[in-house]
């Protein structure tokens, strides 16, 4: 009995020592050298690795951050500029300041607004419904509805409202990694330039066919008349291929152009009281029943 | 035994209601829209006028690089307008808006039904009218023909395939062709193969199509060179690659082209388009399309002037069904479900197939069983489960790795799967992001 | 039209298979052996089926509704056959509370851990097989001598399964040869008059079951070939040097669980190989192994761990056996 026990506790051992001798010498012999301050510039940065500064993640950024020589087109959305002073400082560089995003979806076509032409029956995702055709409705520029960008959200910031059949974003969690604007095969959505209070005012469209065609799908697309351009005055606004656009860098928010709008195509979000403007109000009903908790990002579509 | 492709392949139901029924001869609508992008490859340039009249037959539109086609105007009529029109995907292309007026011929087609059998054609010129005469494959996939013929330098094309399959279950414009103008596809054969400087040229056709298969033996046996192999009816017999396989034994080599075996494959729509463009100087102007449908009154065959609304060929087989839940633009394996009718007939429009309700929906997607029966099928040797899941978590490398590229999209994979699997869609969504890929890195 | 036409990536036909319909295929499959199993054992099998199946669709749906919280797939049958499956693993004067542990465990731990159908690595029932010949080796191993339908379930006379008899006897010095005469003939192997767990007895009510799904397509012949023909060509290498210290292969084929683990056990598509080339080696893995552990091993009877080991290597297989790739060897002309 006795026996027994020893001679396990003397082979067991044996195994330890040799195992710990062995991963001592391979420990040594293999080392790679790193500079032990990208572990720490890791560290700062918020290891969400979304890829939103255009690095497959934290890490590999960090090891930019390290060998950049000036942080010129580095920039970490999701921590934004405090995280960036913070790397600077701590390398010793200047931090490139950089404006705090955030995603807009630049479609209105809900259900009531743009009819359905069909009715699609593929695989649920956007990037195969839009590999195929126009999509359920006649607009070949519009949400498709089916939530890819949903999908790729990382931070819960995006839902798909089933009353529209359109994705809305949550200012408050929105980081501006640009994964939505990435996954939305018809390039919707967009990131601009936060406000104050989170207001914006863009134009909810991108559909680039002549008014009329535009019309004829959806009640609330851009038509291309030219009437909120002609009213800006701070030339924030440019026409192009009959789709007005508003540059969120010039725009001061004065509100002038979205009253002009005959169809209702530019929204005004989170401004004090709600404009008798039928798209404009229903989607600050949204962001309220959001703001008070009331909806609750929907799962993923779970095409499996 | 009938020959066949070895590896995986599936069963459909046949349903080919329009079998028996001869090809009627539709007369031209009203309006006719020609699209000026019907083929693979670039669009054709206008080279005529709003306002101004054509001729049937008269040159519309010029082909703009080696791989396009001319075409030609199917109608008598004035231009009417130069307008964006829906095609199948439901996107807007450049079409030539038509109001038919008498039927007038350009001069010089020869409108007469005899039959010219007399070849006096070198190859230079068999390719030169083909291209013209703005023929593409006729068998769906509308690749211009003159550039399958013309055969790049250092090989040579020992054996014209002709296909005359028709695997598609419901499609019957093929069978009816071959069964009605067996002799003049004869000729457009031996066009093809002096064209291509081919000693043997092999038919191909499907045992399900017997009348066909005795009518073409007959014909070709009077003929040096030509022979014709009744096939294994199984799906998909008449994809290229497997139809090589089942009359050469030899595989097209992966990432490869039929040439490079010795072999170049044409449809009977084509080799008949042939015969028409040279014997009788008709550019392709009209096709055999199958009207079909399980509720539909009358399933038919039409030779369709190309341009016509595809809701003209409905009518007139009897009208829209109650309980339509599908039109589908070629055969149900591979056609395209349309959005909306306005779409007009093309030149690769090989039937439309309406499908009801009932038949219109796709299963439940349940889990993955890991059953392998999308790998039993699968006639190019892939594992679409695998390659679905690669591509549904963007895997693009592993994705290539697989060659996701040697997808044909025949689709047996999710005919089969019991999950109701959108096996497919991923691997095309893949297919799309690894050729992506593959381009940029060329360049 | 105020209908709206549907719109969807081709094909747009599909076939009939239904993940159901391959379910019901493989019960249908089963029910010869079960048939037999009740005929030899009476009682016993009736009630270790029934408790076996029941427990196995309960477990599924509970968890699959408080635990999961997803899709109710307790329709598509698989908790059935993993439940008949366990229950056929079992011997038959098992007492109940045992077989509800070992039905709780296949689809609690064996299935429902790794998300459900289609996504375990291990056949779940063997998961529960093994488990309980680990927790009640003696419960486990006791098996009733077959009496025919009126056998009692709880007081059933025991005995030793041929294998177990062989093996021992080995063990013990004798020759096959005297060894023969205490086991079954061949012809009662065949027909199943031998002891053993339920669903193993009958050789050809089990193989009724393989010509069913191999003619519905619900299987392919590769696994069970692929096992027995292994099973027979080691065995049968053995036997040639040794006669009196080796059964011959028929007598290694028809006893013990081969049959059933190749026809029903092995053939499970979660976890078999995706490829024929992958499907003959996991089947030839799981005969040599079958046939260490039954010679060399200490257990009379190995296929269930054949078979688990041979489940851990499917990923594997899976990564590194692909199908023959169409004009992967395309052969050029000859010019």
């Amino acid at each position: 009995m006795v026996d027994t026990v020893l001679y396990t506790i003397i082979s067991l051992s044996t195994i330890g020592v040799v195992a710990a001798v062995i991963l001592y010498i391979v420990a040594r012999r293999f080392r790679v050298f790193e500079d032990p301050r990208i572990d720490q510039v890791e560290e700062i940065l918020p290891a969400a690795n979304c890829g939103g500064c255009g690095f497959p993640g934290c890490r590999n950024f960090a090891e930019a951050l390290v060998s950049a020589e000036s942080f010129e087109g580095l920039h970490c959305p999701v921590g934004g500029n405090e995280v960036m002073v913070k790397v600077a400082s701590f390398l010793g560089k200047d931090a490139v300041m950089g404006d705090p995003l955030v995603a807009v979806v630049r479609c209105a076509g809900s259900f009531d607004q743009r009819p359905r032409t069909n009715r699609y029956d593929g695989a649920p995702t956007c990037s195969i419904s839009s590999a195929l055709y126009t999509g359920e409705t006649g607009c070949p520029y519009g949400c498709l509805g089916l939530g890819d960008c949903v999908w790729a959200c990382d931070y819960e910031a995006m839902y798909m409202d089933e009353q529209t059949g359109l994705p809305v974003i949550l200012d408050d969690r929105c980081v501006a990694c640009g994964a939505c604007v990435n996954a939305c095969p018809r390039n919707i959505i967009e990131l601009r330039k936060k406000a104050k209070k989170d207001r914006k005012i863009f134009v909810a469209c991108i559909n680039e066919e002549k008014g009329g065609i535009a019309r004829k799908y959806c009640n609330v697309a851009c038509i291309g008349c030219s009437r909120c351009f002609k009213v800006c005055p701070f030339d924030a606004i440019t026409m192009d291929n009959n789709l007005a656009f508003i540059d969120s860098e010039k725009c001061k928010l004065c509100r002038k152009c979205a009253p002009e709008c005959p169809t209702n195509a530019i929204l005004e979000i989170n401004f004090p009281q709600a404009k008798p403007k039928e798209a404009a109000r229903e989607v600050k009903q949204d962001d309220e029943e959001v703001h008070n908790g009331k909806s609750v990002p929907k799962e993923g579509n779970g095409n499996n | 035994m009938l020959k066949t492709f070895h590896k995986g392949g599936i069963h459909p139901v046949e349903n080919k209601f329009s079998a028996g029924r001869e090809i009627r001869v539709l007369p031209p609508p009203e309006v006719v829209y020609i699209p000026l992008s019907q083929h693979l490859g670039a669009p054709a340039k206008l080279i005529i006028d709003r306002g101004e009249k054509v001729k049937t037959g008269q040159l519309v539109a010029k082909s703009t690089g080696f791989v396009s086609v001319n075409i030609h105007s199917s109608v008598s009529g004035t231009v009417r307008k130069i307008d964006q029109v829906q095609d199948g995907s439901g996107y807007k292309r450049t079409a030539i808006l038509i109001e038919t007026c008498e039927d007038e011929w350009q001069p010089g087609i020869d409108l007469s039904p005899d039959i010219n059998t007399d070849i006096q054609y070198s190859p230079e010129e068999i390719i030169r009218k083909t291209l013209y005469a703005g023929i593409v494959g006729l068998g769906g996939a509308a690749f211009p023909s003159h550039v399958k013929l013309s055969i790049p330098r250092g090989k040579h094309a020992r054996a014209l395939i002709i296909n005359g399959a028709e695997c598609e279950p419901y499609l019957t414009s093929d069978h009816r062709l071959m069964l009605e103008k067996g002799k003049e596809l004869i000729i457009g054969i031996k066009l093809l193969m002096r064209a291509l400087r081919a000693e043997t040229a092999m038919i191909g056709i499907e045992n399900n199509k017997q009348d066909a298969i005795r009518h073409l033996e007959e014909l070709a046996g009077k003929e040096e060179g030509i022979s014709v192999y009744p096939l294994k009816v199984k799906y998909p017999q008449g994809g290229e690659k497997q139809l090589i396989k089942a009359l050469t034994k030899m595989e097209v080599p992966s990432g490869g082209l039929p040439i490079d075996i010795g072999v170049v494959v044409h449809n009977v729509g084509t080799a008949f388009a042939v015969y028409e463009a040279l014997q009788k100087n008709k550019p392709l102007i009209e096709r055999v399309v199958t009207v079909t449908g399980k509720s539909l009154k009358n399933p038919s065959n039409f030779l369709v002037r190309i341009g016509t609304p595809v809701i003209n060929l409905i009518e007139a087989a009897g009208g829209l069904p109650a309980d339509t839940g599908k039109v589908i633009s070629g055969g149900p394996m591979m056609g395209k479900a349309l959005s909306t009718f306005d779409v007009p007939v093309v030149k690769g429009t090989s039937g439309i197939v309406i499908l009801p309700e009932s038949e219109s929906k796709r299963r439940h997607v349940k889990v993955c069983i890991r059953c392998t029966k999308c790998v039993a099928v699968c006639p190019q040797g892939l594992e679409p489960y695998l390659l679905m899941s690669l591509a549904q978590n963007e895997y693009p490398d592993e994705l290539e790795m697989n060659k996701v590229m040697d997808c044909i999209e025949c689709g047996a994979c999710s005919y089969i799967c019991p999950s109701g699997r959108p096996l497919l869609d991923y691997i095309r969504l893949g297919k799309a992001k690894v050729g992506q890929i593959i381009r940029t890195r060329k360049n | 039209m105020d209908k709206l036409l549907t719109v969807a990536p081709s094909p747009h036909i599909y076939g009939e298979e239904s993940i159901r319909k391959l379910m019901l295929g493989v019960i249908i499959a089963l029910l010869p052996a079960l048939f037999c199993s009740v005929y030899f054992f009476g009682w016993g099998a009736v009630i270790i089926s029934v408790v076996a199946v029941t427990t196995c669709i309960i477990t599924e749906y509970l968890i699959q509704k408080f635990l999961l919280k997803g899709e109710l797939s307790i329709t598509d049958g698989s908790a059935i056959i993993t439940g008949l499956l366990l229950a056929f693993n079992l011997p038959g004067n098992l007492p109940v509370g045992i077989v509800i542990i070992g039905s709780v465990v296949s689809i609690g731990i064996g299935k429902m851990t790794f998300g459900g159908l289609g996504r375990n690595p291990f056949n779940p029932a063997l998961i529960g097989r093994v488990f309980l010949l680990v927790s009640f080796p003696v419960q486990m191993t006791s098996w009733p001598v077959p009496q025919g339908f009126m056998t009692s379930y709880t007081d059933a006379v025991t005995g030793a399964t041929p294998l177990e008899i062989v093996k021992e006897g080995l063990r013990n010095g004798e020759q096959v040869s005297e060894l023969m005469d205490r086991v079954p003939g061949y012809l009662q192997l065949f027909y199943g008059h031998s002891g053993g767990s339920l669903g193993e007895t009958a050789a050809i009510a089990l193989l009724l079951g393989l010509a069913y799904m191999l003619i519905k397509k619900i299987i392919t012949w590769h696994i069970p070939v692929s096992i027995i023909m292994t099973i027979s060509l080691f065995t049968g290498i053995l036997w040639l040097i040794n006669p009196q210290q080796n059964a011959d292969p028929l007598f290694h084929i028809l006893t013990g669980g081969v049959l059933l683990g190749a026809i029903f056990m092995a053939t499970d598509y979660v976890t078999s190989p995706m490829t024929r080339k992958g499907m003959w080696i996991y089947g030839i893995g799981i005969g040599i192994i079958t046939v260490l552990i039954r010679i060399w091993g200490a257990y009379p009877e190995g296929i269930s761990y054949a078979i688990l080991i041979m489940n851990a290597f499917v990923p594997l297989i899976n990564r590194y056996i692909k199908p023959r790739l169409f004009g992967k060897e395309g052969r050029y002309g000859k010019d």
